[in-house]
């Protein structure tokens, strides 16, 4: 009596990042979205040899030009480049704008997982920490920490950091709840598995689903902040790009000369949206049962 | 009759919280198991039935040591592993598995076949190397009748059946002495039922297993059990051979009980004996006897006195101040 063997034996054990791979290419809106990001991300590192002029190169002459020949984008009030602000933009921008959400979800992971999975006086003592962070909104932070450690790179980093673990946290600790009243983890511990093996094969790859989704949401969101506290002053210096600081700049002549800000809203905008769609798809991918339809 | 399994006296109270417990003092304790003791014989199989909330899965649960008893000891194999933990609670872990009633939640979504049935392998140190784990996958998986070709696929390819006996292949993995199966077969159709039963006989006599048999399904239990302990408000009222309980019931609530479990001889159909009311709550468990809130023959010693289980004949306790056979009157 072989109930399952009628049916085709199907490819053992292929890794899952090839799987990854293979499905984002075979589905046609992520794999538009995936190039999408390449083609960000391959302008954010050669920016130097793709951007058409220095990116802080200013020129008196031909200030607040419209797009032209020489300059597709046109060019700011200091008569630079918007085009190669907006390519060494990106740098910063995503350079950021990864950075911060994936050490955030690192760490806010293992303190979400921890206190659902051992419940009690540990998830009581995480939680309230992380009630705490919660009670500011993410901007109020942001703007506190920059303020307390001045503004620049490395400090940005910190403060979305700081911002969004708790973020993940709770994502994290709520989904570890659920997974960890499954009878799986029951039938892991009964096998004599020992708890960082469970919480490494059991409740990671179950909730890795939506801390991926959670990650991309966070990613836009850090894209965003990043041009929010370079547009106050606190993130990004002047004279050097990013998407946030084009559009301060561009702000005081926003109706005499719109491209600066139309130019780094649509970078901002096609980058969130291109994470957030290719979110979704990991996580329908990270599924084997969504895989499968 | 040597014991492979013995409980004794064991319980589970959980304090059940409210929001202002730490102010108000008084807390509520839900009796889930009160006072249990049960022993089970090498290849022999136990059934445990009662109605839901009776405690017949904490009951399963306390001996597995997946929850702490309040009281209470457990002995397996000769060794008392109430307080083991750590290694000496692994130890006797591989000998003891559980197979479990939701074949949909006891399997991990994400893990294949092979990853899951290897799992109590890899966790014990046992494989060493991934062809070794595929042979003894292999033959785990033949053994519950799948084919080896399901190893790369997951839980959700599976119908019901399948995937119990994916878990059952999980538990046999260790090679266990005992197996405790928490309603193995109430999730699956009457018609997988009968495979899983019969899979797991077959299973019981090749490898000489001992069975822990969760149910609330007499018709099962009648045909998987040699012995049955009938559970009311985390207590066992009556334990005896199967044929012995079912034959001559001599406790009110096994009587009504074996009464409602559906018949297929018509010639056996007795009288529905209904009891009035519901299941009291196991925080507030009735003094004396806690069947006699529903019991048609209590008098008042049942609230005064809580009955001992006490022997009736060889090998058969009934815990009723009126123990005798079919003490609720003769089946019509």
């Amino acid at each position: 009596m072989t109930p399952a063997a009628e049916a085709a034996p199907v490819p053992l054990e292929r890794g899952i990042l090839a799987q990854i791979a293979i499905s984002i290419v075979r589905d046609r809106v992520s794999l538009f979205f995936l190039l999408v990001l390449v083609a960000i991300v391959l302008l954010a590192i050669f920016a130097d040899r793709i951007a058409p002029y220095d990116p802080i190169a200013q020129s008196l002459l031909s200030i607040n030009l419209p797009p032209s020949v020489e300059h597709w984008l046109g060019t700011d009030q200091f008569g630079r480049d918007v085009l190669s602000r907006i390519i060494y933009g990106a740098r910063t921008s995503l350079l950021l704008g990864v950075t911060a959400p994936a050490i955030a979800a690192v760490i806010g992971t293992a303190f979400g997982v921890t206190a659902g999975y051992f419940g009690g006086w540990t998830d009581r003592i995480i939680s309230r920490f992380l009630d705490i962070f919660l009670a500011f909104p993410a901007l109020l932070l942001g703007i506190l920490i920059a303020a307390a450690l001045g503004a620049g790179f490395w400090n940005m980093v910190v403060v979305l950091t700081v911002a969004f673990a708790p973020r993940f946290a709770r994502i994290a600790r709520a989904s570890t709840m659920s997974v960890r009243s499954e009878a799986f983890i029951e039938a892991a511990i009964a096998s004599g598995m020992r708890t960082p093996a469970i919480m490494l094969h059991h409740i990671l790859p179950n909730i890795a689903g939506s801390i991926v989704v959670v990650l991309t949401l966070w990613i836009a969101t850090a894209v965003r902040l990043e041009a929010t506290l370079s547009f106050l002053g606190l993130g990004t210096q002047p004279p050097k790009a990013s998407w946030g600081n084009i559009i301060r700049d561009g702000l005081g002549n926003l109706f005499g000369s719109p491209w600066p800000i139309v130019a780094a809203g649509l970078a901002i905008t096609l980058t969130v949206l291109a994470f957030n769609m290719l979110g979704d798809a990991v996580r329908d991918i990270l599924d084997p049962e969504a895989r499968d339809e | 009759m040597t014991a492979l399994l013995s409980a004794e006296g064991l319980a589970k109270h959980f304090a059940a919280r409210s929001r202002w417990s730490a102010f108000a003092g008084a807390k509520a304790v839900v009796r889930a198991v009160d006072d249990l003791s049960l022993e089970i014989a090498e290849s022999e199989t136990l059934a445990l039935v009662g109605e839901s909330g009776c405690g017949k899965s904490t009951t399963g649960r306390l001996i597995m040591r997946l929850i702490e008893p309040s009281a209470g000891r457990v002995v397996f194999e000769g060794k008392d592993i109430t307080t083991a933990s750590g290694a000496a609670l692994r130890r006797a872990r591989r000998r003891m598995q559980m197979v479990f009633q939701d074949p949909r939640s006891s399997l991990s979504p994400r893990r294949t076949i092979l990853q899951t049935v290897a799992e109590p392998l890899d966790a014990n140190g046992l494989i060493r190397s991934p062809a070794h784990r595929r042979e003894v996958v292999t033959q785990l998986l033949d053994s519950v009748g799948l084919s080896p070709s399901v190893m790369g696929r997951y839980p959700h390819q599976f119908s019901g059946g399948q995937r119990q006996r994916v878990g059952i292949a999980r538990a046999l993995a260790l090679g266990p002495s005992l197996i405790v199966a928490d309603e193995p077969v109430s999730a699956l159709d009457v018609s997988v039922q009968a495979q899983i039963i019969n899979l797991m006989q077959d299973l019981q006599k090749e490898r000489r297993l001992s069975y822990l048999f969760i149910s609330h399904d007499l018709a099962v239990v009648r045909h998987i059990a040699d012995r049955v302990a009938v559970m009311y408000l985390g207590r066992i009222v009556e334990i005896g051979a199967k044929a012995e309980v079912f034959r001559a019931p001599h406790h009110p609530y096994t009587q009504a009980l074996l009464s409602a479990a559906p018949e297929a001889r018509p010639s056996r159909l007795q009288k529905r004996i209904v009891l009035p009311g519901d299941v009291p709550s196991p925080s507030a468990i009735p003094s004396g006897c806690s069947f006699r809130t529903r019991c048609p023959i209590a008098q008042d010693i049942c609230a005064r006195e809580r009955p001992s289980l006490g022997g009736v004949a060889p090998g058969h306790a009934a815990a009723c101040h009126f123990a005798q056979p079919n003490p609720l009157g003769r089946p019509s």
